[in-house]
């Protein structure tokens, strides 16, 4: 019983005499997305640590892995990030092509390409919505949402599903875009700008609003790049980098487009950089779509890969910029049909370790909108 | 002059085998030295940002291997005298996946980790974002981080008894279930 | 009739009236907020959904009662009515038209003409802070008295420029009654502006339409509720009918609140430049005065309703530096600049 209690204690740390509230928020809270935790010791509002906890939905995804076929694990790249599933998919299924060595035919890329980035609009559209809701304006995420049902709705005529995409095969797509996509993409377009447009009224010149977030957590970009920060909160702190630019896959290299940066790396930036980032996925579509017209129509979606998938010996990395950053898969084949180990590299996971550094000194409303800005999924972050 | 060369070139001693596959670059190291390594390829090599930090149980591999040798073996009726020689190799590999932000350039860089000896120094005051990587892999495989500034389960619980990314661990658990002792009064 | 049963039955309608209005707020903030965010709102219940506010109550009333075990019971039971029933109890004052004819007498059209009518207003509005404190503290949650707390500080603070705002209008119009005030607004002002409080004192307006928001806990200034921050701060822990007597006084208050906004800044009951009593019979004039207050009163819970679906949240320093950074030394000069003049002109 003593030792139990013991190991209790180190869970929420040892406690400390002073006059200091401990505050724990989560797992179950309206604004931990999903089941994060957080530990506050507050003094008033002020934090004055604040200790993430998590595991609380660790269903453990690498085990699961090894103990699958190649193609069995797809699915359950779905379940990391459950906002932009179609990322995860891609970023497995790239990995395995690398480790087998297959180039997938050009409309297959260019059709990944333009099914991510429509993820990762939907992702942005999420979080920036969330935060809104976290800081109190619910409107804007209404605005969002619908545009993201709109996204889905193109998903559901492609593959299927609306959440848990499970897009694609190793070695390329399953089908053509749909149809219906040709007629669509125009107007979904329009109105995914135009709900951006609104969004943007509302909120970014809003002074509650630029109160509420400006200088609020603000991080430095040798900090960020010591604690492993990659994607919009790497950019919000200045630093230029994406790997869609950095290290190029697919066909990103043939497509022009920005990449949006911060200065300071506080929460407004983070949300500037997500929203400038919907715009310009909106001209990777359509950069990519223009080349997708140039194939001919019965070009190949597929190459040809042997039913069971046996991998020679060997380990590979292969990251691409998902919505959030870095989304690494490393796989260790033993050339069998199972994967002998895979690591998934989230990358909220490296963003949410900084968490106290974030917030420490700050308010309790400003955790909040913190917590909102990094766009922590649970999903991939305890795996 | 290529990756591997400079490589090389900065480590000299230090490394101990040099393997290339798919464009991927995996370096090991000797376990002693690591952290020297990985500041020296810091500080020269311009590999200045930790991607990624994990573990990898061999148990299964070498399992494979044996077996498969020894069926080659009593296919040729060899009676076998490397046999000693497989129990020595190291159980885990810890593997660090590096990145040079201004050459892009990934880098793994691996350290044998026995079973004996499951201690490694910790590379958390080269990058802070080794914190949780470092509690993960001790987390799932028992790999202790010497120096490490907080060192307990990340993703399991604290009263968890195993390590279960090791291959000898059963995927679907060993019955274990959260029994925790709140004074209910 | 006695004066008593006047007087009983204006009591009556009045509390039926606030109720009512509360009732119909809940719907019209669930359906103009859908409107305003591209959705249908509650349309099953009823036409238009307009039933939806007792399927909510008949919800609430049949919901299990749970009193936390290590609650301080008595003040947990007592913080929901000490909530609600000051909302209720302001709107004696309130004039909501001005006199009707019914049978040879005349019957003003306001329960309780009191002479230091909104004196009463302040101090109703300085007892149902209790009502959140006591339910924040009572419920022994670490959510509900940090929510608590953010209401005494923020309704203390907020207390003061509003009754800076409102000693500007005692100094314009000399009386504390609702009444008096209303009827000195009748007419026009240099010529051609409706002669209301809000045209001579567009300042003092402001500060207290900012003090009245954050008296009434409504976004910008929710942070006692909070749900993204505290849950929902100081009624975590309520369910069933108190959790409902806490929403439920909030539309009251804003009732009460939008009541004396109109009486005090727009004319009351008064029409601009029309005076209705001239060509409208006793009753229908009293009739008539009543729906227009009614309507100026609607278009105030409509904007509490249009700003809470526009704007953030503060946070809770801000709050409190814009209550004693701001509006305090605004509504100082204000005061200052008000009082001069008043001496200048008299």
């Amino acid at each position: 019983m003593a030792k139990q209690l013991e190991t209790i204690c180190i869970t929420t740390g040892p406690v400390e005499v002073g006059d200091y509230v401990t505050l724990n928020i989560g797992p179950i809270h309206p604004a931990m997305h999903g089941t994060l935790r957080v530990i506050t010791k507050t003094d008033g509002e002020t934090i004055v640590s604040a200790k993430p906890e998590i595991g609380y939905l660790h269903r453990g995804v690498e085990k699961l892995g090894e103990n699958l076929t190649y193609s069995q694990f797809l699915p359950i790249t779905d379940r990391l990030n459950y906002c932009s599933a179609i990322c995860n998919n891609v970023a497995y299924e790239m990995a395995v092509e690398k480790l087998l060595g297959l180039q997938v035919p050009p409309k297959a890329q260019l059709i990944r390409m333009i099914m991510m980035e429509l993820a990762r609009i939907a992702d942005h559209q999420v979080c920036v919505g969330i935060l809104g809701v976290d800081l109190g304006a619910l409107t804007p995420f209404f605005y969002l949402i619908i545009q993201r049902e709109e996204i889905y709705e193109i998903f559901e005529w492609h593959h299927g599903a609306r959440l848990t995409n499970s897009m694609g095969a190793i070695g390329g797509v399953e089908a053509d875009l749909p149809e219906r996509f040709h007629e669509k993409w125009p107007k979904l377009r329009d109105t995914i700008r135009k709900a951006n447009d609104e969004t943007d009224k509302l909120l970014t010149h809003n002074r509650i609003w630029m109160d509420r977030t400006i200088g609020v957590n603000a991080f430095c970009a040798d900090d960020a790049l010591n604690w492993g920060f990659t994607g919009p909160m790497l950019r919000a702190c200045g630093v230029k980098r994406d790997l869609r630019k950095e290290e190029p896959y697919l066909m990103y290299d043939e497509v022009n487009f920005e990449i949006p940066t911060g200065k300071h790396g506080d929460v407004f930036d983070r949300y500037m950089v997500r929203m400038l980032e919907m715009e310009e996925s909106v001209k990777i579509i359509d950069q990519a779509y223009a080349l997708y017209k140039e194939l001919p129509e019965d070009a190949p979606l597929m190459k040809k890969v042997p039913k069971i998938i046996k991998p020679p010996e060997g380990q590979i990395y292969h990251a691409i910029e998902s919505p959030n950053g870095e989304l690494g898969f490393f796989i260790k084949s033993d050339g069998s049909d199972k994967p002998y180990r895979i690591k998934i590299r989230p990358p909220c996971y490296m963003v949410y370790q900084a968490f106290e550094d974030l917030v420490k000194g700050e308010m309790i409303s400003d955790l909040i909108a913190c917590l909102s800005s990094l766009n922590v999924i649970a999903g991939e972050l305890d795996r | 002059m290529s990756l591997k060369d400079r490589v090389a070139d900065i480590l000299g001693k230090d490394l101990v085998a040099l393997n290339e596959f798919r464009g991927d670059l995996c370096i090991e190291v000797p376990k002693g030295r690591i952290v020297q390594v990985l500041a020296k390829l810091k500080e020269e090599g311009g590999f200045d940002f930790l991607s990624d930090l994990f573990g990898v149980d061999n148990l299964d591999l070498y399992a494979k291997a044996a077996k498969k040798k020894k069926k080659s073996q009593e296919e040729s009726e060899d009676t076998g005298e490397t046999k000693g020689k497989e129990s020595v190799q190291p159980r885990f590999e810890v593997i660090y996946l590096l990145l040079s932000l201004s050459t892009n350039e990934r880098l793994q860089v691996m350290v044998r980790v026995p079973e004996d000896d499951l201690e490694l120094p910790t590379v958390t005051g080269l990058w802070k974002a080794a914190n949780w990587p470092e509690r993960e892999v001790f987390d799932m495989f028992g790999i202790r981080f010497k120096g490490h500034p907080n060192l307990r389960r990340l993703l399991m619980w604290d009263e968890f008894q195993d390590h279960p990314l090791r291959k000898d661990y059963p995927l679907e658990g060993k019955g274990e279930e959260r029994h925790l002792n709140y004074d209910i009064a | 009739m006695a004066d008593w049963q006047i007087d009983l039955i204006k009591v009556v309608f009045i509390w039926v009236w606030a109720l009512l209005i509360a009732v119909v707020m809940t719907w019209v903030e669930r359906r103009a907020s859908a409107m305003m965010q591209d959705r249908l709102g509650p349309n099953r219940a009823g036409p238009f959904g307009l039933l939806q506010p007792l399927a909510d109550g008949i919800k609430l009333f049949t919901k299990e009662d749970i009193i936390p075990e290590r609650a301080r019971k008595i003040l947990f039971i007592l913080g929901p009515p000490l909530f609600a029933l000051p909302a209720f109890s302001a709107y004696a004052v309130v004039p909501f038209g001005d006199k009707i004819v019914l049978g040879g007498k005349e019957i003003i059209l306001q329960v309780s003409d009191v002479n230091i009518g909104f004196l009463y207003v302040l101090a109703l509005g300085a007892i149902g802070v209790y009502g959140m404190v006591i339910g924040g503290w009572a419920s022994n949650s670490k959510y509900s008295i940090l929510g608590g707390l953010r209401a005494t500080a923020q309704l203390i603070s907020y207390e003061v420029p509003m009754g800076l705002a409102l000693l500007t209008i005692v100094l314009l119009y000399g009386t504390f009654s609702l009444r008096e005030i209303v009827l000195q607004q009748q007419g026009t002002f240099l010529g051609f502006l409706p002669n209301w409080g809000f045209f001579k004192q567009p300042l003092g307006f402001i500060i207290f339409m900012v003090a009245a928001y954050a008296e009434a806990n409504r976004v910008p200034f929710d942070l006692p509720e909070c749900e993204s921050e505290l849950v929902t701060g100081y009624h975590t822990e309520y369910g069933s009918m108190r959790l409902g007597l806490y929403l439920f006084g909030e539309y009251v208050n804003m009732g009460t609140l939008a009541a004396i906004t109109v009486s005090l800044f727009f004319g009351g009951w008064g029409l601009p430049y029309v005076d209705m009593s001239r060509f409208l019979g006793p009753v229908s004039y009293g009739i008539a005065s009543f729906f227009v207050f009614f309507l100026k009163q609607a278009f105030f819970l409509f904007l509490f309703v249009w700003v809470r679906w526009t704007v953030p949240r503060f946070r809770y320093d801000q709050l409190m530096g814009l209550g004693w950074k701001a509006l305090i030394p605004l509504g100082l000069i204000n005061l200052f600049i008000t009082a001069l003049l008043v001496q200048l002109t008299t």
